[in-house]
């Protein structure tokens, strides 16, 4: 009789039975960093033969190397931090936010509006009515596809990413409308002369307080929200409904109204998004204000698993990692692809990590211990 | 007498899941051509086991021996290959498809696919054993008991003969189980070797040549079904004794509490679930609810918590602290009890009726997975106190008493109630719906998943409520239990009632007969 030989599985994945403590869970996920870097630097030495320590320092040097390149990079972080802040609720809701950029536009449109046609009112007003105006649009670009998926529950991954395309056509109809100088097809800075609607230097002259109020803005938005999510009626009612549509039908929450609610919030706070990058970063509009961070940001909510305060991290990681790219890109001569495969190998082995904290691998022949 | 040959051979397995061990160290045997039944409360293992014979799991430790010799089950295509074949709770069939497309979907076999021969072959196997579907017939045109017949058909004709079904009567009605065992009974005289996961006692003892037994993930032992009885079965299940008597005092004062007239409703698709539904659940009195599954009972309740859409008919809710009786001046009553219909959920809280739910999807409807005790404490409790923030303080204090008095097993009552196992989970859930103290409790498969001695304390539970003069509705699945438990008993068949019957005089052939006794057409 032939025998048949008996083998067991060489990999077997299971499930742990018990959370990780949280110390543990993130020593993987920064093994699982530090595993990105040591990839990442293979990559570098077969595509261009560069010494990889170089180059992330390099990278460094390029995101935070200076005191101007370091708080651009502290104003980027904050302008994504808002908008991942902002898709928090929805995703979380697990309503499906794809319209951020457009969120983000029709509100950085509202700002700009103000700058330009309420440009003798005083600072602090200024600034308020700006600030309102965008939340407002936001949320009414946010309004729509709730409303629509509460009254006839038609898709809202559909009907937020449609939203986009309307919001860049408006912005390249109020950029030929605001075109300044004319024939430059682009607004230019808004009010050079009386920094009209200009978030104010807080601290002092120079690089080291112009981005202050970004700052202060988003992070105390980010703590608003954290406290919204975790503490607050409606927070709990995001929660339940983002488990399980009927438990909240379930325990008597309008299901429906939740949804149009949520989604006026998230598209608000994207659209308050817009109005720190034109009033405190950019002075100008254009179609790229939003520049793919309404997606970007999507990445940032979903790493930090919706905690607005773990969020601060991710949006600093992403956009240092952005910031590094394009030193190296400049000073190596590297094609931008190169950044881009290190930016998606770290990517890659972070969201990767959330595996390893969720199952454990036997190997075979190993004896699985207790 | 020979000696017994095995069929299958299962030695010293052990499979954990992280911490937990759902098998330690198993030794089972199935002879040649016996029925043998894997007898064990919920969570004893019994699945993990048999998903180890059919290729969804793979064991940590041990050695699966088919015929007598070593095997490796990585697959369920291994499976196949060494002629196991399982039949699983839940049927795995495309509903557009016929019986012999089912059965020949997967298969890899060389050349064209031939389905008239297909066909022909399932019609042999058919008449063989006496099963009674036609090849053709769609599955979206069957009963529950000819679909199970399909999957049985469908490992029949992969060439099984070895064959496991993982609670098979859960869905059938008694005379349908009378015929599946007949079936079984069958194919075993044809030398295939079968094994059935129950835990109702008396289908093993009707059915099986020998009983296994397992409890709490350890091999306790085997009995020849002619030495059993359901005490002895019990008790080695349980490890010790149990009394199975469920008390049952006399209604006291029953009032209407709950009135449904000509209950009619439709699902999204347009199919009538609940068609014409009237009967009356009393103050102080178990009402049980009987039917095969699937026959509207979970549309019923839904339509009374306000979570399902009445088209036509009232439910109408009598206050316990309202008098009824009183007239105004001109002779008029002067109260009117408040109709539901129309209402959802939020509007019933907000009129003041105190009605619990436990829903048949406990992780899907009654409770938030991904939440503690304390978070799905706060489904009933989150609007409660003023303010835009939840006060978490009296659920924390409710989820810990719950943890204590229920005796919860879990790490804290932060931890996600989707981790815990099911008999858990519908502690947290029971245990949150009772402390609410409803006038009115309905409850669907309440003790589904719990071990025998937790299902007697819910069953007290139950009682207990009902003596304190609130309506209980307990739709039940074991007919045994429905008779012990309940003072009436609706009977549902086809999303009709027919028949409301008393539970003290009532027979189980009697109640078997009603589920499947459809009322006479051109009644509407």
């Amino acid at each position: 009789m032939e025998h048949k030989k008996v083998h067991e599985p060489l990999l077997r994945m299971a499930k742990r039975g018990e959370m990780l403590p949280p110390w543990k869970a993130w020593g993987i996920r920064v093994i699982a960093f530090l595993l990105s870097l040591i990839v990442s630097g293979l990559v570098i030495i077969a595509v261009s033969g560069l010494n990889p320590a170089a180059v992330f320092a390099t990278m460094a040097r390029g995101a935070v190397g200076t005191n101007k390149s370091m708080w651009v990079t502290i104003r980027d972080a904050m302008t994504l931090l808002c908008i991942a802040v902002g898709l928090a609720p929805a995703f979380k809701m697990r309503f499906w936010n794809i319209g951020a950029e457009g969120q983000i536009l029709v509100g950085a449109i509202a700002s700009a509006a103000c700058m330009i046609y309420l440009n003798k009112l005083p600072t602090f007003l200024l600034l308020l009515i700006m600030a309102l105006t965008s939340l407002i649009a936001g949320g009414i670009w946010g309004l729509f596809p709730g409303l629509f998926k509460a009254r006839w529950n038609t898709n809202e991954t559909l009907f937020t990413l449609m939203m986009n395309y309307l919001a860049i056509r408006l912005t390249a109809f109020f950029v030929a409308k605001w075109e300044n100088p004319f024939g430059s097809n682009s607004v230019g800075i808004i009010n050079p002369n009386t920094h009209a609607g200009w978030l104010p230097n807080m601290l002092s002259k120079g690089w080291n307080g112009d981005y202050a109020w970004n700052v202060v803005i988003v992070l105390a938005v980010t703590v608003a929200m954290y406290l919204y999510m975790n503490k607050s009626k409606q927070g709990f009612e995001i929660s339940v409904i983002g488990d399980s549509v009927n438990t909240a039908r379930y325990a008597g929450i309008r299901v429906n109204r939740a949804y149009v609610r949520t989604i006026i919030i998230s598209g608000a706070i994207c659209g308050l998004a817009g109005f720190v990058a034109v009033s405190g970063a950019s002075h100008s509009i254009s179609t790229s204000t939003a520049g793919g961070r309404g997606f970007t940001a999507i990445i940032v909510a979903w790493l930090a698993q919706f905690n607005s305060v773990v969020m601060v991290i991710f949006s600093f990681l992403l956009v240092f990692l952005q910031k590094g790219a394009q030193a190296i890109a400049s000073s190596y001569n590297l094609s931008k692809d190169v950044s881009e495969i290190i930016t998606g190998i770290i990517l890659f082995f972070l969201l990767g990590s959330e595996f390893f904290v969720n199952y454990t691998v036997h190997f075979r022949g190993k004896k699985v211990a207790k | 007498m020979e000696p017994v040959k095995n069929a299958i051979r299962m030695e010293n397995i052990t499979k954990r899941f992280g911490s937990v061990v759902a098998n330690n160290g198993i030794n089972l045997e199935l002879h040649e051509g016996e029925i043998l039944s894997l007898l064990g409360e919920n969570g004893s293992g019994k699945t993990t086991l048999m998903n180890m014979l059919s290729g969804i799991y793979y064991p940590d430790e041990g050695q699966i021996y088919v015929h007598d010799k070593p095997v490796t089950i990585a697959s369920p295509k291994d499976a196949f290959d060494n002629g196991i074949g399982m039949i699983h709770q839940h049927f795995k069939l495309v509903d557009v498809f016929t019986a012999t497309e089912n059965i020949v979907l997967g298969l890899e076999e060389e050349g064209r696919l031939d389905l008239k021969k297909a066909g022909q072959k399932v019609k042999e196997i058919c008449e063989k054993y006496g099963f009674d579907i036609q090849p053709n017939q769609k599955i979206y045109d069957m009963s529950v008991s000819q679909k199970q017949t399909v999957e049985i058909v469908k490992v029949l004709y992969r060439g099984a003969d070895i064959l496991i079904l993982d609670e098979p009567t859960a869905v059938l009605t008694p005379q349908e189980t009378d015929k599946l065992f007949a079936i079984m009974r069958n194919m075993q005289r044809d030398g295939k070797s079968l094994i059935i996961i129950t835990h109702k006692l008396h289908e093993v003892l009707d059915v099986s040549d020998r009983v296994a037994i397992l409890r709490k993930g350890e091999y306790i032992g085997d009995v020849a079904t002619k030495d059993a009885n359901q005490q002895s079965l019990t008790d080695m299940m349980v490890g010790r004794s149990v009394s199975l008597n469920i008390d049952r005092p006399l209604p006291v004062n029953p009032t209407p509490r709950l009135v449904l007239e000509h209950v009619t409703a439709y699902d999204e698709l347009g199919v009538k679930r609940l068609d014409d539904v009237s009967f009356t659940a009393n103050s102080g009195e178990i009402l049980g609810i009987a039917g095969v599954a699937g026959s509207g009972q979970k549309e019923l309740l839904e339509s009374i918590a306000g979570l399902y859409p009445v088209k036509e008919g009232k439910i109408l809710y009598y206050d316990p602290d309202v008098d009824y009786a009183e007239t105004d001046e001109s002779g008029q009553p002067k109260h009117r009890p408040l109709s539901l219909v129309g209402m959802d959920p939020m509007d019933i809280r907000k009129a003041g009726i105190a009605m619990s739910f436990v829903p048949e999807d406990r992780l899907g409807m009654g409770l938030v997975g991904t939440m503690g005790m304390t978070g799905n404490m706060m489904l009933r409790s989150w609007r409660k106190g003023k303010g835009v923030f939840v006060d978490t303080k009296g659920p924390e204090e409710l989820a810990n008493r719950i943890w204590k008095e229920l005796e919860v097993v879990t790490p804290s009552t932060k931890f996600p109630v989707r981790r815990m196992s099911g008999g858990n989970v519908q502690k947290v859930l029971v245990g949150r719906e009772i402390a609410q103290e409803p006038a009115v409790l309905m409850t669907a498969y309440a003790v589904r998943g719990l071990d025998i001695n937790t299902s007697y304390t819910i069953y007290n539970l139950l009682t207990e409520q009902k003596m304190k003069g609130r309506a209980v509705v307990y739709v039940g699945e074991d007919l045994d239990v429905l008779l012990e438990l309940c003072d009436r008993i609706v009977v549902l068949c086809g999303g009709q009632v027919s028949g409301v019957v008393d539970g003290r005089t009532i027979t189980k052939e009697e109640v078997g007969l009603l589920m499947t006794q459809h009322r006479k057409e051109g009644a509407e």
